[in-house]
């Protein structure tokens, strides 16, 4: 199939180069909070990614979830270990642990690639239809179709709340 | 002229991003003139009201009332040394600035200035109101990281208590607008103004149908308002700076351009929020009376009648900070948390309820159970309130204060209790 | 797809705003660091100790909690938009599920407010021996409430 060069294609080409390189800079900062700064930036351009792919509600779900909601929690936890300085992640070269981290790596990427490949070669079609991602469309799926998992993800939340002030509070 | 429709979509956009951008630049600077003259005036003072008198040789003198004073200030601050503390984070404490201005500029990216669907909004999109929701978000970082980078104690309490804050205000304002986009039935901003457009309740034909009008709209204003102020870290929600407790909060390191920019950044994201104000609850670039449509339809009418809203929303938060004594710390969690979240998780449900009633019989009906229902939950809350009544002092303990002779305490909570006048 | 242009343009005109604004003072500004002028301002005295301490878990309670909620309201703005446009049956039925899937999100609330845990107060997360030394001395300590007796 040959490739041609389209302005959205250099626009996928931008956006998926962005969030490899802050991808690649959250493994490589030595720093927590500056990988998390990655973090944040990279989950922002998921966000424009989905947009690319007509998922409008998914992409504006990104940001406010984990761009606007997780990260703070994450940078709340970097903070609250005090991760900050350099020495606490410094570790010796360990070429045994080096090994396996590679090989577990590159069975992890060939595991994605493969359920990744598969279903984008047999793709006929290059965009969703209009209006496939928009709000009116997920929310007649999620209270149709999606009623029970819907409202048992309530109650996954509720568990959540609770869990969460237990495990924070020694008194309650 | 111009014939724009038949440009490339990019360059459209290009231009309907600086058709949002640079004015919003240019506006910043009166903004804050704006303010301070506003201010001096509340206070009995003069303010600032020289810059920019230009007096000519023949004596006579051009006044401009001190319109230049910010630009002044702004050229000033560009050649003021940049003083980098030691044992900073630097790449971090340089970023945090920017990020702190970022969301101030890209929030307006769906709000429609006026009719002209051509020139604004940027982006006309399904999910507008939640990417402001979103963007703003977003605002909580440039604040932690500002914090976190400074190397400096009161800078880190002022970030994390701004996060606490900005995410606590964050969930009452999604909730307060929820009522909005299940009223208008869209999440577009250009469809929000459209519904306002409509009769006012429903029931009155020339006078046409704001949010702030409507009985829920109401209520969902007041909410926004507040959790509006305490998102943009304005009095009396300026704890992240209270210069009392911490110098100045997460900023205290930061000098020259880069403590502008926080500054630009706080002013900014203001007047974009008193725009969103105006468009979800005063209708946007809509005249409130039927025969003057005329006007806001064109494309000049409805700037201006979008502007005049907006910054008559703007000047209502500087008479709050003009008026309001900055709250305690806990209670503004508390504010937030146990007022603010629960009425407007309320007005949600009961606006779906309303909703409902009115599809199913009918206007009137659908006011009575609206009201009604509302009532109900307020009776609920007060016997709860009142069931739990120690808790609730608890958080809001009173504080006593002694006169300066040391002769008397007055209970603030209480001032006819014991202590006065023995 | 057309429609997010104009959001990107925005967002890269934005982000060059942001770092030509911050940037550009470092370059025009004079530099002449001395120590005094470098070192924190802690109300004018010489630091004490590290500025990146650890700090109360209230602030990671509070984040988590703003977390869940969010989610849980996540979920429903989909709904919102189809919800007063729609046909009587489904709204009926839609709104109830919508009140089930609240009540828990009420419940979980009111469990929050009932047990504090977003009052602003220490004492029921803090480790026991520190709150004997500490806290508890303080609560327990009569608030100057009483009038100050005449002519002290």
């Amino acid at each position: 199939m040959p490739v041609q060069v389209t302005p959205d294609l250099m626009i996928f080409g931008l956006l998926a180069g962005l969030a490899a390189m802050t991808a690649v800079g959250v493994v490589a900062f030595r720093n927590a909070v500056r990988s998390a700064l990655c973090l944040v930036l990279n989950f922002f351009t998921l966000a424009f990614l989905y947009f690319t792919l007509r998922a409008e509600l998914l992409g504006m779900t990104q940001i406010i979830v984990y761009t606007g909601a997780i990260m703070v929690l994450f940078l709340f936890v970097i903070m609250l270990l005090n991760l900050g300085s350099l020495q606490v992640l410094d570790e010796r070269p360990d070429l045994i642990k080096k090994g396996l981290g590679f090989l577990f790596g590159g069975a992890l990427f060939g595991l994605i690639a493969t359920q990744v490949v598969q279903p984008f070669l047999q793709t006929s079609q290059q965009f969703a239809p209009e209006g496939f991602g928009s709000p009116q469309a997920v929310g007649r799926t999620l209270f149709t179709s999606y009623v029970w998992p819907f409202e048992i993800a309530s109650i996954l939340l509720l568990i959540g709340i609770v869990g969460s002030i237990l495990l924070a509070k020694r008194r309650i | 002229m111009f014939d724009v429709a038949s440009w490339h979509p990019a360059l459209q956009a290009l231009l309907r991003v600086l058709l949002f951008v640079l004015p919003l630049l240019l506006v910043v600077p009166g903004l804050i003139w704006w303010e301070r003259r506003l201010l001096s005036w509340m206070q009995d003072r003069i303010g600032p009201n020289r810059v920019a008198t230009i007096t000519l040789k023949s004596g006579r003198k051009i006044k401009l009332f001190g319109l230049l004073q910010p630009i002044a200030d702004g050229i000033k601050l560009f050649f003021k040394e940049d003083i980098t503390p030691s044992a900073i984070d630097r790449l971090i404490y340089f970023v945090a600035p920017a990020v702190a201005l970022f969301p101030a500029f890209a929030l307006g990216g769906t709000l429609p200035w006026s009719g002209n669907t051509l020139l604004t909004p940027i982006a006309d999109v399904n999910v507008g109101i939640l990417y402001v929701m979103a963007i703003s978000s977003l605002g909580v970082y440039g604040i932690v990281l500002a914090g976190y980078a400074s190397n400096n104690k009161y800078s880190l309490m002022g970030g994390l208590r701004a996060t606490a804050q900005l995410i606590s205000y964050e969930l009452a304002m999604g909730m307060s607008l929820a009522a909005i986009v299940l009223a208008s039935g869209s999440l577009k901003m250009t469809q929000m103004v459209t519904t306002q457009q409509g009769d006012l309740l429903g029931v009155v034909p020339f006078l046409n149908n704001w949010f702030i009008f409507t009985p829920f709209g109401f209520v969902a204003a007041v909410v926004f308002a507040i959790c509006v102020i305490a998102e943009t870290n304005r009095a009396p929600f300026d704890l992240p700076e209270a210069e009392n407790e911490l110098i100045a909060g997460y900023h205290t390191e930061y000098s020259s351009m880069k403590f502008a920019v926080f500054f630009m950044g706080e002013y900014a994201a203001m007047l974009v929020f008193a725009g969103v104000f105006s468009t979800v609850f005063l209708g946007g670039y809509d005249m409130f009376i039927d025969p003057l449509e005329g006007i806001a339809g064109t494309t000049l009418g409805g700037l201006a009648t979008f502007m005049f809203k907006t910054v008559a929303s703007f000047t209502c938060f500087i008479w709050l900070r003009a008026s309001l004594p900055r709250l305690r710390y806990d209670q503004l969690m508390s504010l937030g948390w146990r007022t603010l979240l629960p009425v407007a998780v309320s007005n949600f449900i009961v606006v779906a309820l309303w909703i409902l009633i009115t599809n199913k019989y009918g206007v009137w009906q659908g006011w009575i159970a609206y009201l009604g229902s509302f009532g109900l939950l307020f009776a609920v809350y007060l016997a709860v309130r009142g069931l739990s009544k120690n808790r609730v002092d608890n958080a809001l303990a009173p504080r006593s204060i002694s006169l300066v002779d040391g002769t008397r305490s007055v209970n603030v909570a209480d001032p006819q209790a014991e202590g006065v006048g023995s | 797809m057309e429609s997010y242009i104009g959001i990107l343009v925005l967002v890269a005109v934005a982000a060059i705003v942001c770092v030509a604004m911050v940037s550009l003072s470092w370059v025009l500004g004079p530099k002449k660091v001395t120590p005094y002028k470098s070192s924190p301002y802690e109300c004018g005295v010489t630091p004490e100790g590290s500025a990146r301490e650890r700090f109360p878990i209230k602030f990671y309670l509070v984040a988590i909690l703003f977390i869940l909620f969010d989610i849980e309201v996540i979920f429903l703005w989909s709904w919102m938009t189809i919800y007063r446009d729609s046909e009587v049956s489904f709204q009926l039925f839609s709104f109830i599920e919508m009140l089930v899937y609240m009540s828990t999100w009420i419940l979980g609330y009111i469990y929050a407010v009932r047990v504090g845990a977003i009052d602003w107060d220490e004492t029921t997360s803090l480790d026991p021996a520190k709150l004997e030394d500490t806290v508890l001395p303080k609560l327990e300590a009569k608030p100057v409430l009483q009038p100050a007796t005449e002519g002290s």
